[in-house]
């Protein structure tokens, strides 16, 4: 049984050194310069009072370019008068990926079209995927995703929980897409 | 008598609080700087709360320093079993100390004179002055290479003593590659001795006062100024970092010849690591940098070429020594650093064929035109 030496296969792209990279030491130098310039050029930013950093700071410092699209924190949709559009088919709980969403219903004979409604309406953020299909699969466009992420980081998982009059009430900046709140119903298909 | 065994103890606990202070600092200038080269922000979130306020202090991530101390304090000491436990729990001090005692010869300041400090200290101590080092030596550069050899028996006994294959595979690496570098380190400080005619650091640095041509400092780096990036990398191998962490090399040996070593024996090896920088800085400062000297100052003040001169006080004179010094070590752990954060590491092969086929002739190739200079203006 023989072997054969290995043989390295040589590719036609193959990386050539000249003399100026074989000697080592000025190619060494001009990294060395490159990542000495990188941080000279960022503490003299910090130096002066300026960020020298490409990070951003969350959660105490948010970033401007988030997508218009985004799918961030839930926001609960208001009818004019004020009640939550909600009507409690739980179809968003249904098809929820990560079944976060808890909604309690209950009976109020005193509104006749919307005789359901959400008592309890808990979304839990720390299991959240943030797949949007709640806002799909809404009948009522009651649920819709602001651009905003959920300001949410804590010590422990229960603050992560948010309920019915957290996620009705809080402003998020303006919608591109859906006014909100949403505009009277005419009845003219507007 | 008292009196020498007071200076003495003050230099020691100087000397001592200097290297630990880099040790932890380094830490975290080492954490900054490879953030801001990178365009990261770096370590930031752990602060110290004063009690009874809500006064957070982050001070950019200083304490991260203290907290992994802290974590390293209270973690499990985890102890694989062994069949040579008092080997492997000596180890990490056999690395540890002689990277303290290098300190020992290397002179920190000029010449302290109690006296002209302060005129009461003058009854005590009469008008007697010490050179500012712990131990003044005329073997000095001898015993730097004697004890920062004995860091090797270290990495070996602990690779050899964890009964690891992994850890055994580092120790031979770091043996075979520690020695190597040993080599070319003691070579390119050869030129050095050759021209200043003394292994006596102190006088080594004294000679290194004056200037050349009238403007250039008469810095070992002037003179040497290729033996000076020889030593640095030779050094930087020594030190085990990248571009030459083989022997810890964590993509392929976990974490080298401390893998089986956890809690703060770990944590000794990495702080014997990080002083080792500065100790390196030190040494370099001292050799090639001047040591504690300005350029155009003397034990009385500044005395410009021009012919302006500038008269200080010895208190002065001894804190713009001692601060030149700790600035410089500083510059040059700084730019380990910056090493460290730019260059790949090597192949195994590469490390040792960079020192004994690259570094080794250029060193004895130095040695020789070095000789030949000395000779030829000393004739």
């Amino acid at each position: 049984m023989s072997r054969k030496p290995h043989v390295r296969k040589r590719y036609w792209n193959e990386p050539v050194m000249g003399w100026w990279e074989r000697a080592y030491l000025p190619e060494i130098l001009r990294g060395l310069a490159i990542t000495g310039g990188v941080f000279v050029r960022n503490m003299l930013k910090w130096m002066t009072g300026r960020k020298g950093a490409l990070t951003t700071y969350y959660p105490e410092e948010t970033r401007w370019d988030y997508a218009a699209g985004n799918r961030g924190k839930h926001v609960l949709t208001r009818r004019p008068d004020g009640s939550p559009q909600c009507i409690a088919c739980n179809m968003c709980a249904t098809v929820c990926p990560a079944k976060v969403i808890e909604i309690e219903a209950a009976f109020d004979p005193s509104d006749s079209a919307h005789p359901k409604y959400p008592v309890r309406f808990e979304i839990d953020y720390s299991r959240c995927v943030f797949c949007g299909l709640c806002v799909e699969a809404c009948p009522e466009d009651a649920i819709r995703m602001a651009k905003e992420v959920p300001d949410l980081p804590a010590d422990d998982r229960w603050t992560m929980w948010l309920g019915k009059s957290e996620l009705l009430d809080w402003q998020p900046q303006a919608d591109v897409a859906k006014p909100y709140p949403p505009r009277a119903r005419t009845g003219d298909g507007a | 008598m008292i009196a020498d065994l007071v200076i003495s103890l003050v230099f020691i606990g100087y000397a001592i609080s200097v290297l630990m202070g880099f040790g932890t600092i380094l830490t975290w200038v080492e954490r900054k700087q490879a953030a801001v080269m990178s365009d990261r922000i770096g370590a930031n979130r752990a602060y110290i709360r004063i009690p009874f306020t809500k006064v957070k202090l982050v001070w950019w991530g200083l304490f991260h320093g203290m907290a992994d101390g802290l974590k390293m304090l209270l973690k499990e000491d985890f102890k694989p079993r062994t069949y040579d436990w008092y080997a492997y729990a000596v180890a990490p001090w056999v690395v540890f100390t002689p990277v303290l005692l290098v300190f020992a010869v290397i002179p920190f300041g000029g010449t302290l004179t109690p006296a002209a400090l302060w005129a009461p200290l003058g009854e005590w101590f009469g008008d007697k002055s010490y050179p500012m080092q712990i131990a003044t030596l005329d073997a000095g550069l001898l015993i730097v290479f004697a004890f920062s050899g004995l860091t090797i028996i270290g990495a070996m006994l602990a690779g050899w003593s964890s009964s690891n294959k992994f850890s055994l595979l580092g120790a031979l690496r770091a043996g075979s590659q520690m020695i190597s570098y040993e080599l070319v380190l003691g070579l390119t400080v050869l030129g050095l001795i050759l021209i200043y005619g003394t292994v006596d650091l102190d006088s080594m640095v004294r000679k290194q006062s004056g200037t050349v041509l009238g403007v250039l400092p008469a810095w070992g780096i002037v003179y040497q100024p290729f033996a000076a990036i020889l030593f640095l990398t030779a050094a930087i191998a020594e030190n085990k970092r990248i571009p030459f962490d083989l022997p810890e090399a964590e993509s392929e040996l976990i974490a080298g010849y401390f893998t089986e070593y956890s809690a703060m024996k770990m944590g000794l090896f990495m702080f014997a690591e990080f002083i080792e920088i500065a100790v390196i800085g030190a040494l370099f400062t001292t050799l090639f940098l001047g040591g504690y000297n300005l350029p155009f100052m003397s034990d009385a003040g500044f005395a410009f070429p021009g012919g302006a001169a500038v008269a200080m006080p010895h208190g002065a004179v001894v804190v713009t020594q001692l601060a030149t010094f700790l600035a410089k070590v500083f510059v040059v752990c700084s730019f380990q650093i910056l090493i460290r954060w730019t260059l790949p590491r090597f192949r195994y092969d590469q490390v040792l064929t960079f020192a004994w086929k690259f570094m080794l002739p250029l060193a004895i190739a130095n040695l020789c035109v070095t000789a030949v200079a000395v000779w030829w203006i000393r004739a």
